[in-house]
């Protein structure tokens, strides 16, 4: 029986989209780096395929849209859990369009559709982060606090606690759920405060997994029939300290995912996939 | 409100005062000390006779002084008999008021009549103040005495009905209701079973309707003056319940909010408007309901989460909607039968959700197909696991404002209070956190424990509506925290009679306890009978439907609880266990004292006494601190006066001695050289008030302590010195004593984590005062200290006049008191007033303050967090006692009448503050905390508390030593809080103390006498 929060880390499906060329030049990034657009490619080709192939999810590509240079990111577009899915709106102008696309997607899996209309509120999904118990909503450049209060209304079974985004794009690009009741966290020192926001504001207990860089926090943790714990983090070659400390993790499935390119325009590995699971609906 | 209030008040003193005579009649505890009380009295009032005789000579304040007390009288206690002039009549006075012989006390007038009778006399007292001449006065007394006239028929009439309901009464002795009576009412309602008594009383029954949480109306009566434990027993028994302590009753108050009936407390002193309408909710929601040890507790936590999902309390998706409705088809209806007439027929009727539609029906329906096969109970189980997920599952809200002004949402829950702004949670403190809840008027306050990597502890502050909602959350927050944080109620702070400010704690059994308790419940599953809300009722379960009362006639064996199991529970929660051994002189106290070793065959044989014992489990009264719900129902509620007398005296003594010395009201220790005797009466001006009308005010006189004073100054050097009532708390506090009083304070303090010690800690008083007050207050700390150095040089300034600007002042205030009464918007703009006396350095003059306060109260409206911010500082500072500051009360007017009679011997100060009642009140709950220690001046050598029948004695003794250029003082203070439900007589109270420390100290002098006078109006009960 499918109860309230129940299966923490399960998914059927997945939404991803494709990488517009425009990606390299036009996309959104705090930092000056070049992007390889070849490279950032191959990568999103392999990361898709993982998570079709090797894991065995139904994969959704949705086509890159030109006009859209950060529509890969697909996860900024929406919020998904449980059955209910929240069209957001982005915090950056150039990206609003993004949700038109997903919330089709979403609707085409019978996903009950909120939309975040309201002008003033603005929301990434990438400041979302859902433990299975409850939503924490990074404040930041990208979100509001209208955002996260509609947000709040779309999941009224769950807390919404805010946690103020000082450093970094958004919150998760300091951490994500490494498991039920397990925090990746980055060490730096925003990273470490927003953690004892966090933990503080919460009524549940949550361990931490504290890596060396904050980038390495982003992974992509699932619970999947037949594989249990599974882990998608960063490579030894982009962050060797931080995946020694993934490597502890005994009971995980760990699949080390390349992404060079995509890191240079602030995006991590959740962004790349919106992360459905049709089974738990009722 | 006000005009309701002031009736209720004089209802509540009669029924004290009859009370009282019942007690009396019975003289189980009415003590030798009574007797003694009532010598001393006597003694006083001839005194006064002669003191009132110099005093109109000497000055005309003397004179005032008897009309204040008749006013008061008859404020408070309604009585018109006993408002006859002391000087006249004060034997016959102090009988009445000890004995209470059956015609004198006051019946239960029609409430109506109670009502116009005390706007009558409201009216008159109004006149009074203005005129203030004595003159005045007799008039008022002859009005009295008819109403005394009117009143006695009936008041017969319940005396002789009384004496059935004495063990009721007992409990719910006259003066210290609220703490006296807990010790002994819970004990004594758990002699008989509810039931029981209401066959012995023969005393008015009143019916009362409580809607169950399955929608349907219980009636039952119960006695008028019965506590709101009885009536919650009753219900349990009714509903067969065991764990009821996740439980408890509501009533609607005279604004509108839901309320939670407080089980130390009368009802009748709660409720307003004599609506006895309460509903059965769950009041602690079990964080999981799978530990709940039966069916039946978990069936009725199902039928609130129901109301609380439907009413949209507790928010949830449209998924859990249907799932948890889906569960309630199944627990309500069973398997879904596609043959039968359909659940979905009626679907349509049930209420799942707020926003209900066709298509949450029918996914309800489909869910409900699932559950095939699933029981009752398991669908409950099911329904409650998934509800008790819900981030807003058991949390209590409550509309707030931050310190920015910004709405947000204050949520009480098993784990701490949470911050929400909108639906998002903006912050949270876990109990462990909070070192410190208090409340001070309309402010909250959580002081915080520092992090890891900070230094100091910070307090956060909330703004609430009004003063009692501040209050409500207060409260809810203590008994949350003492619910699911402690594994026993705090104990009973002795030190708290002392306090100002509310003692309200939770008296129930903790989730600890009652997790115990309810592993050792030993019967079968009880029967129920699942009644969907509205209209479908069968039994889902299978089993025959038994009606409540057949389960508890003819089942007794079901309650059977294993002898074992009941002395544990005995153990668990002492209330309990008194009231088993109290309850069964018989065979059933002889059964459990044999259980341990019985076997269950044997615990059959005593089937009898099982079910008494079961009736006791239901009724035990939780284990609540006696001596503090006595003061909190005196404070609160009932019209008796307290006296405090204090001394103190400056010199070095032995503290040792000095300890010893102070046992008794009587004994004073005088080492020192300069003893400052204050007696303190506070009267609290019952403000009546009409929501219509502009202001009645009331205004109470305190002539006592006049007599008293005048005979000491001609032994020994007496300053009078008028000064509002305030003065005399202020010096507590600058000893950081605090001692607070009534239930009217304003402020309270908790302090979750640790318990209160009193012994360490000195009890800086605060009594509930206007915001005026309060200025005043701090004006005379900053003097009082001084004084306390050097021997008393204050000077008596209030004359008469400086009196009757007072109370022409206090009337406006009233009036504007009771227009924020109106208008809780209204209530901020009076409180404010208060507040800006507080930051006024000085507040000394009373007239001053008076007109401060009337003209400011706009303009400080928007200082309100200035002022509750300083009074917070206050607070922390002495972070060991309890403190209550009781500042300004939005509602309340103060009366101070000074006299400066006593000013011939210029010696003695008087300081005669009544005070007016204030629905706002400040109640620190405070643990103890090791920082109290550094360096406060005094020590509380003792505190003692006698209880008798009508009286309620309580000394502390305080000692402060001070070295002044190489002089040692020690001053001993020495206060006295007399509590009564009936009339007390001042003058021979503070005589007899006076005697008593100049006896006992022959070598110092008594430099200062105040006597403060409260009594409380109704209204503020909670």
């Amino acid at each position: 029986m499918a109860g309230l929060m129940a299966g923490f880390g399960h998914y059927t499906h997945a939404v991803v989209r494709g990488i517009p060329a425009s990606l390299a030049k036009e996309a959104l990034r705090s930092s000056q780096a070049e992007v390889d657009l070849a490279q950032a490619l191959r990568e999103h080709e392999a990361y898709v395929e993982v998570l079709r192939t090797r894991l065995g999810l139904e994969v959704v590509e949705l086509p890159a849209d030109e006009s859209l240079p950060d529509c890969v990111f697909v996860e900024d577009a929406a919020v998904v859990c449980g059955d209910t899915a929240l069209i957001t709106r982005p915090g950056a102008e150039s990206r609003r369009r993004e949700t038109e696309a997903m919330k089709d997607a979403l609707k085409d899996l019978n996903l009950n559709i909120v939309e975040m209309t309201d002008e003033n509120a603005t929301l990434d999904g990438g400041d979302v982060l859902f433990t299975g118990r409850e939503f924490f909503v990074g404040l930041s450049k990208r979100t509001n606090q209208r955002g996260a209060e509609i947000l709040a209304d779309a999941f009224k079974d769950y807390a919404v606690s805010t946690v103020p985004v000082m450093e970094g794009l958004h919150l998760k690009s300091f951490c994500s759920m490494g498991g039920p009741g397990l925090i990746i966290i980055g060490s730096s020192e925003p990273a470490q405060k927003a953690l004892k926001i966090m933990q503080q504001m919460s009524d549940h207990r949550y361990d931490k997994l504290t890596v060396a860089d904050d980038l390495a926090a982003n992974c992509v943790y699932m619970n999947l029939p037949n594989k249990g714990h599974v882990l998608l983090h960063c490579t030894a070659d982009q962050f060797p300290e931080s995946v020694k400390v993934f490597e502890k993790l005994k009971d995980h499935m760990l699949i080390p995912v390349s992404n060079t390119e995509k890191v240079k325009v602030d995006g991590a590995l959740t962004c790349c996939s919106v992360l459905i699971n049709k089974k738990a609906n009722l | 409100m006000t005009t309701e209030a002031g009736s209720e008040k004089a209802e509540e003193v009669k029924e004290k005062a009859e009370e009282s005579a019942a007690q009396t009649d019975q003289s189980e505890k009415a003590t030798e000390e009574t007797q003694e009380v009532t010598k001393a009295e006597s003694e006083v009032n001839e005194k006064e006779k002669e003191k009132e005789k110099e005093g109109k000579e000497g000055k005309g304040i003397s004179r005032y002084l008897p009309t204040w007390l008749k006013k008061q009288k008859s404020q408070s206690q309604t009585s018109p008999t006993k408002e006859a002039p002391p000087a006249e009549e004060p034997d016959s006075k102090v009988t009445q008021e000890e004995e209470a012989p059956a015609p004198e006390v006051n019946g239960h007038a029609e409430e109506v009549e109670e009502k116009e009778e005390v706007k009558s006399e409201q009216v008159r007292e109004k006149e009074e103040s203005h005129s203030n001449a004595s003159a005045d006065t007799e008039p008022v007394k002859e009005e009295k005495v008819e109403e005394s006239a009117e009143k006695s028929p009936e008041e017969t009439k319940e005396t002789t009905e009384g004496e059935g309901a004495e063990e009721e009464k007992k409990g719910q002795q006259p003066e210290g209701e609220a703490e006296g009576g807990e010790g002994g009412e819970g004990q004594t309602s758990i002699f008989q079973s509810p039931l029981r008594l209401v066959r012995k009383s023969k005393m008015k029954l009143v019916v009362c309707h409580v809607t169950l949480l399955d929608g349907t109306d219980f009636t039952c009566e119960v006695e008028k003056r019965a506590k709101g434990q009885y009536l919650f027993f009753k219900m349990c028994e009714h509903l067969n319940l065991l764990e009821k302590d996740y439980f408890g009753l509501t009533y609607i108050d005279t604004h509108e909010q839901k309320c939670w009936l407080d089980p130390t407390k009368e009802i009748k002193r709660q409720i307003r408007s004599n609506n006895w309408q309460f509903s059965f909710n769950v009041k602690f929601y079990p964080p999981d309901p799978s530990l709940l040890t039966e069916d039946i507790t978990r069936y009725l936590l199902c039928l609130q989460l129901r109301e609380d999902v439907a009413s949209g309390r507790l928010p949830c998706s449209f998924v859990t909607h249907a799932l948890l409705g889906s569960y309630t088809l199944q627990a309500e209806f069973g398997d879904y039968e596609p043959d039968q007439p359909r659940p979905l027929d009626n679907i349509g009727q049930l209420t799942f959700a707020p926003n209900q539609n066709k298509e949450m029906e029918e996914k309800i329906l489909e869910l409900h197909k699932s559950h095939r096969g699933m029981t009752p109970a398991q669908a409950d189980a099911q329904f409650l696991e998934n509800a008790k997920k819900l981030s807003m599952y058991g949390v209590d809200l409550h509309h707030a404002k931050d310190s920015e002004g910004v709405d947000i949402m204050l949520g009480v829950c098993a784990n701490g209070l949470l911050v929400y702004k909108d639906r998002l949670r903006i912050n949270r403190f876990a109990w462990p956190k909070i070192l410190k809840i208090s409340y001070k008027r309309n402010n909250f306050y959580i002081k915080i424990r520092p992090g890891e990597t900070e230094q100091f502890e910070s307090t956060v502050g909330f703004k609430l509506q009004n003063h009692r909602s501040a209050k409500r959350l207060w409260k809810v927050c203590v008994e949350n925290h003492s619910f699911f944080r402690l594994n026993a109620p705090e104990p009973p702070n002795k030190a708290r009679f002392l306090t100002l400010g509310s003692k309200f704690r939770y008296s129930g059994r903790t989730q600890a306890q009652t997790r115990l308790a309810s592993s050792l419940i030993d019967r079968p599953a009880p029967k129920f009978e699942r009644t969907s809300s509205k209209r479908i009722s069968r039994s889902l379960d299978g089993a025959p439907m038994i009606s409540i009362t057949e389960a508890e006639n003819g089942r007794e064996p079901h309650l059977e609880l294993h002898s074992d199991s009941k002395v544990k529970e005995v153990d668990v929660s002492p209330g309990d266990a008194e009231a088993t051994s109290l309850q069964s002189p018989g065979p059933s106290e002889a059964d459990l004292s044999q259980d341990h070793d019985k076997t269950q065959d044997e615990v059959l044989k005593h089937q009898a006494n099982i079910s008494q014992l079961k009736r006791s489990f239901m009724e035990a009264p939780p284990p609540s601190p006696p001596q503090p719900n006595q003061w909190e129902k005196r404070l609160t509620s009932s019209p008796a006066t307290t006296i405090r007398i204090q001394q103190q005296q400056v010199v070095s003594v032995p503290e040792t001695e000095a300890a010893a010395a102070d046992n008794t009201v009587s004994d004073t220790k005088e080492p020192a050289k300069t003893t400052e005797v204050e007696i303190e009466e506070t009267v609290v001006v019952q403000e009546v008030s009409r929501a219509a009308k502009p202001g009645l005010v009331t205004v109470t006189p305190i002539p006592p302590a006049e007599p008293t004073t005048e005979q000491e100054t001609s032994k020994q050097e007496v300053k009078a010195e008028e000064k509002v009532v305030t003065v005399g708390k202020e010096e507590p506090k600058k000893q950081e004593s605090v001692s607070s009083e009534s239930e009217s304070e304003e402020e309270a303090e908790y302090h979750p984590n640790v318990s209160v010690s009193i012994s360490h800690t000195q009890i800086p008083e605060e009594k509930e005062e206007e915001e005026e007050q309060e200025d005043d207050k701090r004006g005379e700390q900053e003097v009082s200290a001084p004084d306390a150095l050097s021997l008393p040089a204050e000077v008596s300034k209030p004359e008469e006049e400086a009196n009757r600007v007072e109370e022409d002042a206090g009337a406006e205030k009233k009036t504007d008191a009771e227009e924020k009464e109106d208008e809780r918007e209204t209530e901020e703009s009076t409180d404010d007033p208060m507040i800006t006396p507080d930051e006024a350095p000085n507040g000394l003059t009373l007239p001053e303050e008076g007109e401060t306060g009337m003209s400011a109260p706009a303009e400080e409206e928007e200082e309100p967090k200035v002022n509750g911010e300083a009074s917070l500082v206050e607070v922390e500072q002495r972070p060991q006692v309890i403190c209550c500051s009781e500042p300004p009360v939005v509602k309340t007017e103060m009366v101070t009448i000074s006299d400066t009679f006593a000013a011939q011997k210029t010696e003695i100060a008087t300081k005669e503050v009544p005070i007016v009642h204030t629905e706002t009140k400040t109640i620190t709950y405070e643990a103890a905390q090791l920082d109290g220690n550094d360096g406060e001046p005094g020590v509380l050598m003792t505190a003692q508390t006698i209880t008798s029948e009508s009286l309620c004695t309580t000394t502390t003794t305080h000692i402060t030593k001070t070295l002044k250029g190489g002089l040692s003082e020690t001053r001993i203070e020495k206060r006295i809080v007399i509590t009564g439900d009936c009339d007390i007589d001042h003058d021979q109270a503070l005589a007899q103390a006076i005697k008593e420390a100049k006896e006992q100290h022959p070598d110092m002098s008594v430099t200062r006498v105040v006597v403060h006078k409260e009594t409380e109006l109704a209204e503020e009960e909670d």
